[in-house]
């Protein structure tokens, strides 16, 4: 009889029959499966657990994907930004059909891109012959990449908050004297940042864990071009369990980190959608 | 709410001249949205077109009709038909748990939800090898009793189900969170029952929530790579989904075929992106409609 | 105490109800495989190059088996890096056989328990019906005037390899550029580890297989040099037309002998021992050594060797067992974690 005071009283039905359900198959799921990577890797002695998650080859592992990953949400910030605006304030002809494409990556399968991807910026590729540098195969190629998959998130958050703006505070401002660049600077800008913020972040953890795009275009090299997710692998294919649950165990523990990070970001920006 | 969008509903739109670019400043700014999204987009889209019709539409028929890629698009539609109507199922239910009562641990269920967003795709295969694996929790067990579940289709479905976990549920939470209860309080003190007031006045008005979730949904467990890549075994013409058997055409050479396969993705892509579109429209007019009410 | 204990109680519960769902399903789909006499199914997991290989073989022993036995087989192929493969076999990937590119991988699947240790004593040959050894492939003409594994430590030559530490080719790529330094330097350790550190410091990709690599160099036009199969560099030229690569043969190579074995408790709860032999000695057959030596693997058969003199160049070859003293002994020492490819590759 204690359980009714799990929950405030309802006349609604169905809490039990939901809730259990919710609770059944998340349990079942996610928390079992995932259980799997910390029992595993507790069977480790923390002097082994440390060595393994920070051997050069590992670190350069995170150096690159964390690097890659802030650099393709960074640039899809300031596109994103760019888009959102574009396709809120003016009007141009075929805005209806980009503005549905931009949701391209979210439907396009991450291997399909990759073998696209890899196929234009080769060096016999169509983009890749004409620059200069190497495109694919370099940490350079695993950024376009993180790029591709990332982009719809930024656009996707900004564009609801600058739907919203009240156009009434840039006149107001343009009245009171500020030219366009400062009225965006000091009244639109701080309006959007809560928003482009967490589309970065959005960006950034998919990045982070992206696998079927960037194998094709990573070319894979120990220290230079190897994400940590294909790391876990590989470390798999060497019989290296042990190595695999480690690696995996920080990268789920950083998975959580960002998840609270983003919904807390998330709460911030509904907030200022709704004043 | 990681790693999902909410439903865009049309907004209001309003001019003024006085605070607004001029000519030459908005040009340049389309100008340059547009050669990012030309560069980002449509070029890669449009690179698989032509590398798959490359050596002619009689290689291209050949390799969609070849009996492993037949056996390859089976196998996803069979993971789709599995996966989308319980992930639904769950999405409902946790959206109803969460919107229409207060409980303890709430906050804890919602970013567990969201959790699978933010996993990498490798993370959600490899808990399910050292689930079922061999030498996993279960695995003697499973050897025993001759049970395949990884390299087997159950273990597809299993990875398939994870990472395509959140997508109704966090499409339904904000939509239910903003319709509040009044509707079906009211039906029950009407003398309605449960499932009645259910069926009559809840899903009429998640209808295109659900839709859009649902897509969104089938989108991925289409397209899911990653995850199941490891737990499927590469058997060819057993557990190769789409993805897999393009990774499979393209290490064998057969570029043209390994493109023609992931022209017919991109297609069903572009379809998913019509369908939201359509969807969109449809809930903004309904928008429109209660305000009118 | 009681609400946390039911919290607690929800994954067990749970688990035990996701077998139980699982196991019908899986038991029903089985069940046929194994129950009829009339037609039985093989699973041989495989590694990257013998794609072609076996899906010849594989109808010329269906044809055999049915013949000889009036059973109908069906032989369902995976193929993948070896150490990928070898991974999956033991994770449990149902493989009646394995035929995988080194011995060192199916010690591992042995290692778990799924085959006897002794398993490479079973066939003749150290159970290797065929061998192969590691050519490099350049691109047409040799603009870079590539002759042997030297002109590979020279600065500004690019190479293409698969990584050692995944991929059972390149462990013998690695393996035959070292005894060509071994014989060089005379066994003095440290100038082999200076001079095989100069050619992967060469390395422009290390794909995790070989076919990726091979891809990569192929296909993208990446890299002046492959170190490939030799088999997989014939291919390359039948596939993609020989005006455009050349095979340079090295003066010292490596005999690569990529073994085959039943995985005995699997074929066991199959019931596919009897046909699991039977696949593997056919290999071993005239008609399986000749399909063998047309997909550019050398037979082990002297005169069907014979036959195919022309297609395989002459090569010094220097073999696992004699001069690396067997696959477990090089795998610890050279590509183990802290062995001397880290050592080479790993900057410390």
């Amino acid at each position: 009889m204690k359980k009714l005071k799990l929950k405030k009283h309802s006349i609604l039905p169905g809490f039990g029959l939901s809730l259990g359900f919710t609770t059944f198959y998340i349990s079942l799921l996610i928390l079992l499966p995932l259980s799997m990577i910390f029992i595993n890797t507790a069977s480790m002695s923390w002097q082994d657990f440390w060595t393994t998650v920070t051997e050069p080859r590992v670190m350069a592992s995170y150096r690159l994907s964390f690097g890659a990953s802030f650099a393709a949400a960074s640039i899809n910030v300031v596109f994103g930004v760019l888009i959102a605006w574009v396709l809120v304030r003016y009007s141009f002809p075929g805005k209806r059909l980009i503005d549905g494409l931009v949701d391209l990556p979210f439907a396009l399968p991450t291997a399909v891109a990759g073998i696209a991807l890899t196929t234009l910026y080769a060096e016999t590729g169509w983009v890749g012959q004409f620059l200069p540098f190497r495109v694919a195969f370099t940490p350079l190629g695993i950024t376009i990449a993180l790029t591709f998959i990332g982009l719809p998130f930024v656009v996707r958050m900004v564009q609801p908050v600058l739907q919203s703006f009240e156009k009434e505070t840039e006149e107001v401002s343009a009245i009171l004297g500020a030219t366009r660049l400062q009225t965006f600077r000091k009244v639109i800008l701080p309006e959007i940042f809560p928003a482009a913020l967490t589309g970065f972040a959005l960006a950034f953890a998919r990045a982070l864990g992206e696998y079927g795009s960037v194998v094709f275009i990573a070319g894979n090299m120990p220290m230079r071009t190897e994400i940590t997710p294909l790391l876990i692998l590989t470390k798999l294919e060497q019989y290296d369990y042990a190595g695999a649950t480690a690696i995996a165990a920080v990268m789920l523990v950083i998975s959580f980190v960002l998840l609270l990070l983003i919904n807390g970001l998330q709460w911030w920006t509904n907030k200022r959608i709704a004043h | 709410m990681a790693g999902q969008i909410p439903l865009q509903l049309g907004a209001k739109k309003t001019k003024s001249q006085s605070v607004t670019e001029p000519p030459w400043v908005r040009r340049v700014l389309i100008s340059a949205a547009l050669l990012f999204l030309a560069l980002f987009l449509v070029l890669p889209l449009t690179a698989i077109f032509i590398k798959a019709f490359e050596q002619g539409i009689d290689v291209y028929t050949a390799s969609i009709t070849h009996p492993d890629a037949l056996s390859a698009i089976k196998l996803t539609l069979l993971v789709v038909v599995l996966t989308v109507p319980l992930n639904a199922l769950f999405g409902v239910a946790a959206a109803w748990a969460i919107t229409k009562f207060d409980f303890r641990g709430k906050s804890i269920l919602v970013t567990l939800i969201d959790l699978p967003f933010a996993i990498s795709p490798i993370i959600a295969g490899l808990v399910f090898v050292l689930l079922f694996g061999s030498t996993g929790l279960f695995g003697d067990f499973l050897f025993e009793h001759n049970i395949q579940i990884i390299f087997a289709v159950p273990g597809i479905v299993l990875a398939t189900l994870f990472v395509t976990f959140p997508f109704v549920a966090r499409e339904l939470i904000p939509l239910m969170q903003a319709q509040g209860s009044a509707e079906e309080e009211a039906s029950l003190t009407l003398g309605a029952n449960g499932w009645k007031t259910f069926m009559r006045v809840t899903l009429p008005n998640i209808k295109w929530g659900l839709l859009y979730g649902i897509i969104l949904c089938n989108a991925r467990a289409i397209g899911e790579f990653g995850a199941v890549s490891v737990v499927s075994g590469h058997i060819r013409g057993l557990t190769n989904t789409m993805p897999l058997h393009i990774e499979i055409l393209y290490n064998e050479y057969q570029f043209s075929a390994a493109f023609a396969v992931a022209s017919l993705m991109s297609i069903l892509a572009i379809v998913t992106l019509i369908l939201k579109n359509i969807i969109e429209w449809k809930a903004a007019q309904r928008e429109q409609q209660e305000d009118v009410v | 105490m009681k609400k946390k204990f039911t919290k607690f109680s929800w994954p067990v519960l749970t688990a035990a109800l996701l077998l139980s769902a699982c196991g019908g399903d899986g038991q029903s789909a089985d069940g046929e495989a194994s129950g009829s006499q009339e037609s039985v199914e093989l699973l041989n997991v495989s590694y990257d190059p013998t794609r072609e290989l076996y899906d010849e073989f594989n109808e010329a022993f269906a044809a055999h088996w049915k013949e000889e036995n009036g059973q109908d087989v069906t032989i369902q192929q995976s193929h993948g890096g070896s150490g990928k493969q070898g991974r999956s076999v033991i994770d449990g990937l149902g493989a009646d056989v394995v035929t995988l590119a080194l011995a060192g991988d199916i010690d591992q699947i042995s290692k778990a328990g799924l085959l006897a240790e002794d398993w490479q004593t079973r066939l003749d040959d150290n159970s290797t019906p065929y061998t192969s050894t590691i050519v490099l492939l350049v691109r047409k003409g040799n603009p870079k005037d590539i002759q042997d594994w030297d002109d590979l430590a020279k600065e500004d030559v690019s190479i293409i390899t698969p990584n050692p530490k995944t991929s059972g080719g390149a462990r013998w790529n690695y393996l035959a550029a070292w005894a060509y330094a071994d014989q060089k330097f005379g066994g003095d350790e440290e100038k082999i580890k200076s001079f095989v550190g100069d050619i992967f410091r060469n390395v422009e990709v290390l794909d995790s297989g070989a076919r990726g690599a091979t891809t990569t160099f192929v296909e993208r036009g990446i890299g002046d040099v492959l170190i490939a199969w030799e088999n997989e560099a014939f291919l390359s030229i039948n596939e993609l037309g020989d005006d455009k690569f050349e095979i340079v043969a090295p003066s010292i190579s490596i005999l690569a002998e990529p073994p085959v074995a039943v995985v005995d408790r699997v074929a066991e709860r199959n019931g596919t021992t009897e046909v699991a032999e039977g696949y593997l000695e056919y290999l071993y057959s005239d008609e399986g050594q000749e399909i063998a030596a047309k997909h550019y693997y050398r037979p082990r058969n002297e005169e069907i060797l014979a036959e195919y003199a022309d297609q395989f160049p002459e090569i010094n070859l220097v073999t696992i067992d004699e001069d690396f003293g067997g696959w477990s002994e090089a795998q610890a020492k050279h590509f183990d974690d802290g062995g001397t490819f880290d050592e080479i590759y790993v900057p410390q």
